[in-house]
C-alpha cells in the first residue's frame, strides 16, 4: 500500500511539467498578440492614458522572463485580468460558468459511455454479427459527424418539426427560477432544493445538448472497447481462463473486460478533452450559458484577457482529468510504475 | 472391459475459414492415449498438433470446425458435446498448460486468486478454504514462500515461476489427463528440465495421462512412453519411444530423427534422409564462381578480445522533472558482460555457448561493432576496433571484414526490399558498387553460392519460406567477402529439418570461403557440429573454454555440467538401459 | 509502378467500401479542382428577390437569406475546405514525422525535449488550443492552417516516435549498420518507408478530422469570413434560420462537410491496405 501511495505521488509530480507547459504556452499566445498587446488588452474604445495603464499592469514594458513571472504571479493571486465586454474580472466570470459546461460535459460523456461500452463488448463477442456491423458503421459515422451540425439537425426534428423539446435557449426554460446554487449543476441542485418540477425542466433542456455530445464520443469509445475486447479476447490468458472451464461470466468480466478496461480509460482522457472542444460548438448552438459560449462572445468582441482565460482554464481542467484517470491507473493496474 | 481408450481420438479432420478459402488443418487424425500413459505428439510447425489438442478439448477458435471424426473421454464423445458440459469438464477432468507461460495468466490478477477461480469454479474448495488449497497447490509445484507469491503479480514472476503457477492451476482439481502444449518453449535450458521434472514427478504421483505436444524429439524421448508423429495435418506414425528411435518406418520419422542434432550427430547424419520439399524448391549450393581466399600457412591471430565490459543502465525510480536531465540519482548499472578475454585464429569456429541474458549476444554485438562496450579493447586483424565509435566504424574498411548473420531471418529482412535488394545493400553501401549488371551479376552469383534459385529474388521477404529467408540472410552477409561472420542463433526460428540444411550450408560456406564463424547459440549440441572450440558464459563471465567434444562430453565446471545435462536428447540403448535398471 | 496500380486494383476488388470511399474522393477532389466552373450560379451574387427559396429545379439546394444559390456555394467551398485541411496535415506530417522519427531513432535528450514538447501541446483540450491560436496570431485563414497543423502535431509525433523506436534494433536495421549504412540512410530508407502505413492511417483519419476543425473554427466565426463560401460558416448562417422551419441553408453545407469527413476516414482503412506490402502478393 505504501508503494502504492508512493506511485500516486509520483503521479501528482509528473503533472508539474505538464502545467508549467500549459502556463507557458498561455503566456506566449497572450504576448503573441500581432503589434502592440496593450492595445488589445486595453480594448478598442481606450484612450492613450489606459492603454499605458494597462501596459504597466501587464509589465509590458519589461523583459519577457519579468513579464512571464509577473504573468504566474497573477495567476497564482488568481487574477486573469478583466474582461473587457462585462467589465468584470475573468475569472469571476469563468467561475460562474463553469458548472453548466461541466454539467453538460459530464452527461454527455456519461450518456456515451453507458452507450458505448456495452456496445463495444457486444461487437466484440459477437464478430461478424449484425450487432458488430451496426458498431462499426456507427463508429466510422459517429467520428464524422460536426456536432454542431447534429445538434442544429436535432433541434429541427425535436424542437421545430415534433415540437418534444424544450426551445434551444439556455438551461432552464423561462418560466422557471434557477435552484439556489449548492454545486451549481441544476439537475443537483434542483433535486437538494426538492424541486421536481426544476429538475424536469432543467432536464428536458439538457437532452439535446447532451446527446449532442455523447453521440460524438460514442464512436472512439465504442471503437476502443470493442478492440481491446477482440484483443483481450483473444489473448493467452483468455485462452487459459477457458482452458480451465472458468463459467463465461467470469471469464467476459474478471479476464477479459478489466484488461480491456484499462486501456480504455485512458482514451476516455482523450475523449474528454474532444468533449471540451465539442463542447464549445454545442453551446453555441443551444445558447448554453457556459464558458464555450462565453469564449465565442469575447473572441467576436476581441476580448483577448477573457480568450486567453478561457484557453488556460480548459487545460488546467483537462490536466485535473487526465491526472484523476492516472491515478485511477495507478491504483488499479498492478504493471503501473514499473515500466515506464 | 470396454476397451475403448481413456482419450480417443478418432479420424479427426479440422478445416479454417480463412481469406483464401477453406484451410484443411487435420486430416482423419486418429490417437488414442491410455490411462496413466504419457504420449507424445511431436512434428513441426504448421503439423497440427496444437490444433488436435484444442479440437480434443473444445477450445478452436471460431475460424475453425471438426468437419469429421469423433473425440471421446473416458467413453464419454467430446465432439457434440454441450459447451456447458465442456466447460464442466475442462479444469475438472482434463486441463491443459501452455507454452510462454506469462502471457497465458491473467497480468492483472494475483496469481493465486487464478488458482483460486479454478477451485471455485469446480466446487473444490470453498470460499474459506479456497485460500488455503492455493497455497498449498503452489508449494505443490516447489514455489518458496507460497504465501507471498499468492499475492504476485505474473510479471513480478520469472517465465520458470509463471510455468510453476500454470502447471498449479492446471493440477488444482486433480484432472485425470493433462494436455501441455510445447511447455518449455521459451524458458532456458536448465529451466525447461526443471519444469519437465516436475510435470513428470506431479503426474506420475497421481497416475494421471499426460499428451505433450513438443517440436523437441529429444524432450518427447526422455519424458514420453508412446509417439505420434504429425506432419501437415496428418499422423505419420505412432509407435513406443524406444521402438521409433530404434526403427522408424515413416521417411518424415527418418528424417525428423536424423536432422535432430545429438551429442554425436555429424554434420552429414543430418540430411542423410533427403527433404523432398527443400530439395525441390532449392537449387543446390554452388560453390565454384568465387575465388578461394589464399590460405595462409601458419595460423596467425584474427580476433583478440581483452577485458570487455558492458554496463546498462538500470532504470532509475525517479521521476526527472527536467527532460535534459536525470535525476542526479547515482545510476545503477547492470553489467551485462563483465570483463571477458579470448582470442581467436584465422579461419577457426568458435562457439559461444550460454542460456539467455548470459551475455552472449552482448558480446557478438560488440564484436560486430553496433553497440559501443563500456570499456576493453577488441583487436581484429591487428587493429583496435574499438577506438572507433559504432556509429563511426560504419565507414572504416573493417567494416567489411566483420559481418553477421542474425537470429530471426524474418526480422532481419526489410519488409519492403526484394531478396535482391537486401542481397545489394551491402555491395552498394560497402563495395561501392554502383553500376546495375555488375550488382546484378555478383547478386545471382551469390544466390546460386547459397543455394537460392534466381526466381526466387524478386520476391519479398513475406513471398518466402523460413529456409529461403534464412539464405538472403546468408548471402547478404557474405556479399563482401568478410573475414569473420558471426551467427547469432542463426537457426533457432527454423525448423529442425530446415536447420539442418542451414547448418550444412554455413558449414560448406565456411571451408569453400576460408572464413571465420562465431557462432552465438544455446544449444551446445548444434554449435558442437560448426565449432571446434566453445566458450560458455554465464552472467556475463566465461565459465569454460575448450574443444567442443571436451565441454560436451567432459564439462569440467559445475554450471556446464548442468547446462550439458539439461539438453534433451535421444538415445534409445541408454534409454533402454535406465529402464531396466530401474525394473 | 506497374506492381503498385497490379497491387491498387487487387485492393480494390478486395473490399468494395474502398472503392466507395476511393470514388468519393475522386468526386470530392474533382469539385475542390473544378468547382468554380461547374458552380452554375456565382456564390457570392446575392438576389433579393430570391431569398429563403426550399430547394426547386433552378435551385437545387435552394437559395440563403440573401438570396444566394446553395447548391453552388456548396460546390464551391469544397476548395477552401480542402486547402485547409490538406495544408495543416501536410504540414503537421512533415514536421511531425521528421520530429518523432529522430526522437525514437536516436533517444537521448532530443527525445525527452520533443515528448514533453508534445505531451504539452497534448495537455490543451485542442480544439480549445486551436481558438486560443487563432486569437492571439490574429484571424486569418492562413492562422487556421497553422493552429491546425500545431493541435495535429503531437499525434504525428507520437506514432512516428513509437514505430522508429521499435524498429530502431530491428534486425534489417542492424542489417543495414553492418551494409555500411550511415543513421541517415538508414533512417531514411530503412525506417521511415516502413513506418509509413501507420502513418498513412493517421494522415488518412486526421484530414477528416482536420476539415471537421477548420470548420468549427469557422462556425464560431474565426478564419473565414463570409461572404466567403465555407461549409462551416454557411451551416453557421442556416443555423439562425432552422428554428423557423428553413432546414436547407444549414442541411446542405453541413451533410457535405459530413460527407468529406467520412469519406476520408472510410479511406483510412483503404490506404493502409494500399501501402502495407505483408498483404501484398
Amino acid at each position: 500500500m505504501r508503494t502504492k501511495l508512493h506511485q500516486v505521488g509520483r503521479r501528482l509530480l509528473q503533472a508539474l511539467p505538464s502545467v508549467f507547459g500549459v502556463v507557458v504556452i498561455s503566456f506566449a499566445l497572450t504576448r503573441a498578440l500581432p503589434g502592440d498587446p496593450a492595445i488589445y488588452f486595453a480594448g478598442a474604445m481606450a484612450d492613450k492614458e489606459s492603454i499605458e495603464q494597462v501596459r504597466i499592469a501587464l509589465g509590458l514594458d519589461r523583459s519577457w522572463l519579468e513579464q512571464f513571472f509577473i504573468y504566474v504571479g497573477n495567476l497564482f493571486k488568481g487574477d486573469m485580468g478583466l474582461s473587457l465586454s462585462t467589465g468584470q474580472p475573468v475569472l469571476q466570470e469563468l467561475l460562474t460558468r463553469l458548472p453548466a459546461s461541466l454539467e453538460l460535459t459530464f452527461i454527455g460523456l456519461g450518456l456515451a459511455v453507458l452507450l458505448a461500452v456495452p456496445l463495444g463488448i457486444l461487437a466484440a463477442t459477437h464478430p461478424g454479427s449484425w450487432i458488430d456491423h451496426v458498431c462499426r458503421v456507427l463508429v466510422t459515422a459517429g467520428v464524422s459527424l460536426p456536432t454542431f451540425f447534429t445538434g442544429l439537425f436535432l433541434i429541427y426534428i425535436f424542437y421545430y418539426l415534433l415540437g418534444w423539446a424544450p426551445s434551444p435557449l439556455g438551461r432552464l426554460d423561462i418560466l422557471y427560477l434557477s435552484p439556489p446554487t449548492v454545486t451549481g449543476f441544476y439537475t443537483i441542485d434542483s433535486l437538494l432544493a426538492r424541486d421536481g418540477e426544476t429538475f424536469i425542466s432543467s432536464l428536458k433542456q439538457l437532452i439535446l445538448p447532451a446527446f449532442t455530445l455523447g453521440l460524438f464520443a460514442l464512436a472512439p469509445i465504442a471503437r476502443m472497447t470493442r478492440g481491446g475486447m477482440l484483443g483481450a479476447l483473444s489473448s493467452d490468458y483468455v485462452r487459459t481462463a477457458r482452458a480451465n472451464g472458468l463459467a463465461r461470466a467470469t471469464v467476459l468480466l474478471t479476464y477479459a473486460f478489466r484488461n480491456a478496461a484499462l486501456p480504455l480509460l485512458t482514451t476516455l482522457g482523450m475523449v474528454f478533452s474532444f468533449l471540451l472542444g465539442a463542447n464549445v460548438l454545442v453551446e453555441k448552438v443551444f445558447s448554453w450559458p457556459g464558458i464555450g459560449s462565453f469564449a465565442i462572445e469575447a473572441l467576436v468582441a476581441s476580448d483577448y484577457a477573457a480568450v486567453q482565460g478561457f484557453v488556460l482554464t480548459m487545460a488546467l481542467l483537462f490536466v485535473v482529468v487526465n491526472l484523476t484517470i492516472d491515478v485511477i491507473l495507478t491504483l488499479t493496474d498492478p504493471r503501473v510504475g514499473l515500466d515506464d | 472391459m470396454d476397451k475403448t481408450p481413456f482419450l480417443n481420438v478418432d479420424e479427426l479432420s479440422v478445416e479454417f475459414r480463412t481469406r483464401n478459402g477453406i484451410v484443411q488443418a487435420l486430416e482423419k487424425v486418429s490417437l488414442h492415449v491410455e490411462k496413466g500413459e504419457v504420449l507424445g505428439v511431436v512434428g513441426e510447425s504448421g503439423s497440427g498438433k496444437s490444433v488436435t489438442a484444442y479440437t480434443a478439448i473444445g477450445l478452436l477458435d471460431a475460424a475453425g470446425e471438426a468437419s469429421h471424426g469423433t473425440v471421446t473421454f473416458d467413453g464419454m464423445p467430446l465432439t457434440d458435446a454441450r459447451e456447458a458440459d465442456l466447460r464442466d469438464l475442462r479444469g475438472r477432468e482434463i486441463s491443459m498448460i501452455f507454452q510462454n507461460p506469462r502471457a497465458a495468466l491473467n497480468p492483472i490478477r494475483p496469481v493465486g486468486k487464478q488458482i483460486e477461480d479454478v477451485l471455485l469454479r469446480h466446487v473444490q474448495a470453498t470460499r474459506q478454504t479456497a485460500r488455503d488449497k492455493a497455497v498449498a497447490m503452489l508449494k505443490k509445484v516447489k514455489i518458496v514462500e507460497p504465501e507471498q507469491r499468492y499475492w504476485s503479480y505474473p510479471f513480478e514472476l520469472s517465465g520458470g515461476m509463471c510455468q510453476r503457477v500454470m502447471i498449479a492451476i492446471a493440477l488444482a482439481c486433480d484432472p485425470r489427463l493433462l494436455i501441455a502444449d510445447e511447455p518449455t518453449t521459451g524458458l532456458d535450458v536448465t529451466t525447461q528440465k526443471a519444469t519437465m521434472d516436475l510435470i513428470r514427478e506431479l503426474t506420475r504421483e497421481q497416475n494421471m495421462s499426460v499428451v505433450l505436444i513438443t517440436h523437441d524429439l529429444g524432450m518427447a524421448a526422455a519424458y514420453c512412453d508412446r509417439l505420434v508423429v504429425m506432419q501437415k495435418g496428418r499422423v505419420v506414425e505412432s509407435a513406443p519411444v524406444n521402438d521409433l528411435f530404434a526403427a522408424p518406418q515413416h521417411p518424415y520419422t527418418k528424417k525428423l530423427i536424423a536432422a535432430s542434432p545429438g551429442p554425436n550427430s555429424t554434420l552429414e547424419e543430418l540430411t542423410a534422409v533427403p527433404d523432398e520439399m527443400e530439395t525441390a524448391n532449392m537449387a543446390q549450393p554452388n560453390v565454384a564462381p568465387l575465388p578461394k581466399r589464399p590460405k595462409t600457412a601458419e595460423p596467425e591471430k584474427l580476433l583478440e578480445v581483452i577485458d570487455l565490459v558492458k554496463e546498462f543502465p538500470i532504470k532509475s525510480d525517479n521521476v526527472s522533472l527536467l527532460p535534459w536531465r536525470n535525476n542526479g540519482q547515482e545510476e545503477q548499472a547492470f553489467r551485462a558482460v563483465d570483463g571477458i578475454s579470448f582470442s581467436m585464429m584465422r579461419g577457426e569456429s568458435l562457439g559461444l555457448v550460454g542460456e539467455s541474458g548470459c551475455g552472449k549476444s552482448t558480446t557478438s554485438n560488440i564484436i560486430t561493432r553496433l553497440m559501443d562496450p563500456t570499456s576493453g579493447d577488441v583487436i581484429f586483424d591487428h587493429r583496435n576496433i574499438t577506438t572507433h565509435s559504432a556509429a563511426k566504424f560504419a565507414r572504416l574498411p573493417e567494416r567489411m571484414k566483420i559481418q553477421m548473420v542474425f537470429q530471426d531471418p524474418t526480422e532481419s529482412l526489410n519488409p519492403r526490399y526484394s531478396a535482391r535488394q537486401s542481397i545489394a545493400q551491402p555491395l552498394r553501401h560497402l563495395k561501392g558498387l554502383r553500376n546495375r549488371k555488375e550488382i546484378a551479376t555478383k547478386v545471382d552469383a551469390l544466390a546460386e553460392l547459397v543455394g537460392l534459385p534466381g526466381n526466387l529474388l524478386d520476391r519479398f521477404p513475406h513471398q518466402l519460406s523460413g529456409g529461403q529467408k534464412a539464405r538472403v540472410g546468408i548471402a547478404r552477409s557474405i556479399a563482401v567477402d568478410p573475414l569473420l561472420l558471426v551467427l547469432d542463433e542463426p537457426t533457432s526460428a527454423l525448423d529442425v529439418s530446415v536447420q539442418a540444411v542451414v547448418l550444412q550450408l554455413l558449414d560448406q560456406l565456411k571451408r569453400d570461403l576460408g572464413m571465420s564463424y562465431i557462432f552465438v547459440s544455446h544449444d551446445l549440441n548444434v554449435v558442437r557440429l560448426l565449432c571446434e572450440r566453445v566458450i560458455v558464459m554465464n552472467r556475463g563471465k566465461i565459465i569454460e573454454t575448450g574443444t567442443a567434444d571436451e565441454v560436451l562430453n567432459n564439462p569440467e565446471e559445475a554450471y556446464t555440467k548442468t547446462l550439458v545435462e539439461a539438453i534433451p536428447h535421444f538415445e534409445p540403448r541408454t534409454e533402454i538401459e535406465r529402464q531396466v535398471s530401474a525394473l | 509502378m506497374t506492381r503498385f496500380l497490379k497491387h491498387f486494383r487487387y485492393v480494390m476488388g478486395e473490399n468494395p467500401v474502398t472503392v466507395f470511399a476511393f470514388s468519393l474522393f475522386t468526386v470530392i477532389l474533382f469539385m475542390g479542382i473544378f468547382g468554380h466552373w461547374i458552380a452554375p450560379y456565382d456564390p457570392l451574387a446575392t438576389n433579393t428577390a430570391m431569398t429563403l427559396k426550399p430547394p426547386s429545379w433552378s435551385h437545387p439546394f435552394g437559395t440563403d437569406h440573401l438570396g444566394r444559390d446553395v447548391f453552388s456555394r456548396v460546390i464551391v467551398a469544397t476548395r477552401l475546405d480542402l486547402g485547409i485541411a490538406v495544408s495543416a496535415v501536410a504540414l503537421s506530417f512533415l514536421i511531425g514525422s521528421a520530429l518523432g522519427c529522430s526522437a525514437g531513432f536516436w533517444g537521448g535528450w532530443p527525445d525527452r525535449i520533443i515528448g514533453r514538447f508534445s505531451d504539452t501541446i497534448m495537455a490543451f483540450p485542442l480544439f480549445v488550443l486551436a481558438m486560443g491560436i487563432v486569437a492571439a496570431m490574429g484571424n486569418s485563414v492562413e492562422n487556421i492552417i497553422y493552429a491546425t497543423a500545431i493541435i495535429n502535431l503531437p499525434f504525428y509525433i507520437r506514432v512516428s516516435r513509437t514505430e522508429a523506436s521499435v524498429r530502431r534494433n530491428a534486425g534489417y536495421v542492424n542489417a543495414a549498420r553492418l551494409s555500411g549504412c550511415t543513421d541517415g540512410r538508414i533512417l531514411a530508407t530503412q525506417v521511415f518507408p516502413n513506418i509509413l502505413p501507420p502513418m498513412m492511417i493517421q494522415i488518412s483519419l486526421n484530414m477528416g478530422w482536420a476539415i471537421l476543425n477548420a470548420a468549427g473554427l469557422s462556425f464560431i466565426g474565426l478564419g473565414v469570413r463570409p461572404p466567403d463560401a465555407e461549409w462551416g460558416i454557411m451551416v453557421a448562417e442556416g443555423a439562425t434560420y432552422i428554428v423557423s422551419g428553413e432546414w436547407w441553408l444549414a442541411l446542405f453545407p453541413g451533410a457535405a462537410l459530413m460527407t468529406a469527413v467520412f469519406c476520408f476516414n472510410l479511406l483510412g482503412d483503404g490506404l493502409r491496405d494500399l501501402v502495407d506490402p505483408l498483404r501484398r502478393t
